[in-house]
């Protein structure tokens, strides 16, 4: 039983359904990574973990109860969603919308406590962006500024996160510091992770899990990166036919696209 | 800067800039409504006004100041704050700065509501702020769901709002055309919006309507900050997104129309008076009570002007109308240039 998994699920925004029948259980403590070409419901299915997207049939289960059954405030205490597109509000500070964080966890006459403001200092810490306290978001590199984001994620405190493409518009350095962020999060031990990703080697790399999805069938394969990833997969998800070689790096696998054929 | 006041378990988070702004704007508040009370036909000094405020005047101010003058005030004062408040609110969902109840059909909703209950019910004074009350509700309920698309999106409420306004306005003006003379009078002078001959009743309406309605849409105004963050970060934050969007704009839909309800339909205020706020607080929120206060000190100090410069009674509205034409002009030529930038 894990903390964090879907049974039977179908999605679908109004008659047009992107998922059926879809099993997904995320294992507790892992660094789970959803890869899968673009529109085949990635981000689906992380809005139905974070109780975004009600399913049109099937259950999202968390801590044992339908994730439904709890109130709002509670899911957000206990799994906290970066979501793909967010809007930084015109003149609010770092400062200020990291504190947003902690919204969850405080109540109309308990609005900031001591408690708040260190969870909201050392996720700042954390994600290096405590010397921005003061800027303002807009005038802020797209890479700090999804630091910044990820800073108000982490001062949700909550022990499962789930990130949809957290690395999209990074250049490749900050795409890396992002995601060694990730690791030591999820190295700490007290971290679940989910990340939508696009890059598959990056995927294997840094995955405990990973879920890789294709249109119209959900998840195509699933498991330890090492012992899933091969070439048919990849040419049946993705439709690219590739060779899967060892990342010289760190031996996890490392997609190849073969040349162009004349 | 955000300072933070703390008594045992209590904690409020205040942003000392916002603070010094609100007093400032209360004390011109009752600098202006007492200037308002000194003004008229018979000119009182500050000290007779506010002798007769607290209970020490001779019945002759006491008379002026309280039975005649202080009804209009007070209306000024609590149509103001509505009206702004619920702009800031309606702004602020939408994310736009033309999201004020004039352009949702709030206001002429509530104008075709007032204006039926003339014609065919030949209704009281509290007949027709009942019938604004109630064309203003329905109006939106009905632009709701005509924008209403898996959850309503801003600006889809904005346009669906200008449409329908446009058509409320042809319905308003052929009714006009229909009745007698003496209706169309009637229905033209509440048209404009005024506070002439406000009598307690329309201070009873307002005040109550705004004593309910403020403090709900001040305690939701922390959801209100989040949901401009868009709908999804705003839920992983833990906000009932649909539900909260839900009372926030039933609570916005309530203050104009009780607004609307007193004074007849008064533009301009609920469109600048969240924005001129945002300006002097420079906060990144909605800042519900700072427009609220806002709202009060523009539609007061027009009101004003107005009594000063004409010694005929013209309609504030007629005012407020002009000041609001040059400034929305210069709203959408500023968004239009800040588009051309981008
Ligand atoms: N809000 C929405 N309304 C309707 N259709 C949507 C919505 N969001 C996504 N879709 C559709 O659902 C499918 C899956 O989208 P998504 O989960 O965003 O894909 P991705 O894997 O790229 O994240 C796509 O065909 C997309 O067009
Ligand atoms: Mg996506």
């Amino acid at each position: 039983m894990t903390r964090l998994r879907g049974e039977n699920l179908t999605l679908a925004y109004d008659e047009r359904t992107v998922a059926s029948t879809l099993d997904v259980s995320v294992p507790d403590g892992s660094f789970t990574v959803i890869v899968g070409p673009n529109a085949c419901g990635k981000s689906t299915l992380l809005k139905a973990l974070a109780r975004m997207l009600k399913p049109t049939e099937g259950t999202v289960y968390l801590d044992g109860a339908a994730i439904a059954s709890y109130r709002s405030k509670e899911v957000a205490r206990r799994l906290g969603l970066l979501p793909q597109t967010s809007i930084s509000p015109n003149g609010i500070t770092v400062g200020e919308l990291v504190a947003r964080g902690r919204y969850p966890h405080q109540k109309l006459f308990r609005q900031w406590s001591p408690e708040d403001e260190a969870v909201v200092a050392e996720s700042m810490r954390k994600t290096g962006v405590d010397d921005l306290t003061d800027r303002l978001v807009d005038e802020l590199s797209g890479g700090q500024r999804q630091r910044v984001w990820l800073a108000m994620v982490l001062a949700q405190q909550t022990s499962i996160l789930l990130l949809d493409e957290p690395t999209t518009f990074l250049d490749i350095a900050h795409q890396h510091e992002v995601l060694d962020l990730c690791a030591d999060l999820h190295e700490d031990g007290a971290h679940t992770l989910v990340a939508v990703l696009h890059d598959l080697n990056q995927a294997c790399r840094y995955a405990t899990h990973l879920i890789v999805m294709k249109p119209g069938e959900g998840i195509a394969a699933e498991g330890d990166p090492v012992r899933i990833m091969t070439a048919e997969l990849v040419e049946d998800a993705f439709g690219l036919p590739c060779r899967v070689v060892d990342d010289p790096e760190t031996g996890t696998p490392l997609i190849v696209p073969l040349k162009r054929q004349r | 800067m955000t300072a933070v006041l703390r008594t045992g378990p209590v904690s409020l988070r205040v942003v000392p800039r916002v603070a010094v702004v609100s007093a400032v704007l209360l004390l011109a508040v009752l600098a202006v409504g007492v200037a308002s009370l000194m003004t008229g036909d018979i000119e009182l000094t500050a000290s007779e006004v506010i002798a007769s405020l607290v209970g020490h005047g001779d019945r002759a101010s006491d008379f002026i100041v309280l039975r005649l003058r202080l009804p209009r005030v007070l209306c000024a004062l609590f149509v103001g704050a509505a009206l702004a408040a619920s702009g800031a609110i309606l702004q602020s969902l939408t994310r736009n700065p033309l999201g004020s109840p004039e352009f949702i059909g709030m206001t002429n909703g509530a104008a075709t509501g007032a204006i039926c209950v003339m014609f065919f019910l030949q209704g009281s004074m509290m007949m027709i702020a009942a019938g604004a009350f109630v064309g203003g509700v329905v109006t939106t309920v009905v632009v709701y769901l005509l924008a209403m698309k898996r959850g309503v999106q801003g600006f889809r409420l904005v346009l669906v709002g200008i449409g329908v306004s446009f058509i409320l306005v042809a319905v308003n003006h052929f009714l006009i055309t229909r009745a007698s003379i003496y209706e169309a009078l009637q229905a033209q002078a509440w048209l404009v919006g005024g506070l002439n001959l406000r009598t307690w009743g329309h201070v009873t309406t307002a005040g109550v309507g705004l004593a309910v309605l403020l403090p709900v849409a001040v305690s939701l105004g922390r959801r209100l900050a989040l949901l401009e963050m868009g709908d999804q970060a705003a839920q992983g934050l833990g906000v009932n997104v649909e539900r909260s969007r839900f009372f926030l704009l039933g609570t916005s839909v309530g203050l104009a129309s009780v607004a609307t309800a007193a004074a007849g339909p008064i533009s301009f205020v609920a469109l600048a008076a969240p924005q001129l706020a945002r300006k002097l607080t420079r906060s990144a929120g909605p800042g519900v009570f700072a427009a609220a206060l806002m709202g009060a000190v523009l539609l007061m100090a027009s009101d004003l002007l107005l009594q000063r410069v004409f010694s005929v009674q013209l309609p504030v509205g007629i005012v407020t109308g002009a000041v609001g034409g040059v400034y929305l002009a210069w709203l959408l030529a500023h968004e239009w240039r800040k588009g051309i930038a981008r």
